[in-house]
């Protein structure tokens, strides 16, 4: 029988941790989202609360994200600092570029935040997946 | 940077989990040290010298890039 080790036991309850939260944040955004749209779209009170516990859900992602940060071994971080580092300099630069592209109308539509947002989330995916065929 | 830690650890009949545990790290990183893929911090370097029952250098041999 395979044995795990505390720390293996150890980081996949912190995962765990961190799918939790990150699913409960990600519904909550879609109920900001589509709930002021279509469920109470002139309650102002039900956006207000929807968007406090959206923002508190939140506040439990990053708290989740670096437990599992801190409690990783120490190759652990070099991985997710090397990607992190990535695939934030490639969001500076490219949500610059992107902005630019706006103001100076070299695209036709408006800048939307949600395209840097998911170019971070897919740079950090990629960059993850790099870093541990690397290391791993 | 090369090292003897696959060799000390099979004279000690330790598996790369057992290493790792002993020294609070997981068996990835166990793995990438003996592979060369990674160096570790010095704590580490520190701690697997201890458990390997040799001194730190009989353990890592540094080579200029």
């Amino acid at each position: 029988m395979k044995r795990t080790s505390t720390l293996d036991q150890k980081r996949q309850a912190n995962v765990k941790r961190l799918a939790a939260w990150t699913i409960s944040w990600t519904l909550s955004q879609a109920l900001v989202t589509f709930g002021g749209q279509l469920l109470w779209p002139h309650s102002k009170p039900a956006i207000i609360i929807t968007l406090i516990i959206n923002v508190l859900l939140g506040i439990g992602v990053i708290s989740a994200n670096r437990r599992y940060l801190m409690e990783g071994d120490e190759l652990d971080k070099k991985v997710q600092l090397e990607s992190m580092s990535l695939a934030l300099g490639l969001s500076i630069v490219m949500g610059l570029a992107y902005a630019s592209m706006d103001h100076t109308n070299l695209i036709a539509f408006d800048a939307d935040i949600s395209h840097l947002v998911i170019f971070t989330a897919l740079s950090y995916i990629t960059a993850l997946f790099i870093n541990r065929k690397r290391y791993l | 940077m090369k090292n003897r830690i696959r060799d000390l650890r099979s004279e000690k009949g330790l598996r790369q989990e057992d290493l790792g545990e002993l020294i609070g790290v997981s068996r990835q990183t166990i793995n990438a040290i003996e592979k060369g893929k990674y160096d570790p911090s010095l704590p580490t370097a520190f701690r697997l010298a201890k458990i390997l029952g040799r001194p730190i250098e009989e353990l890592f041999e540094y080579e200029e890039d």
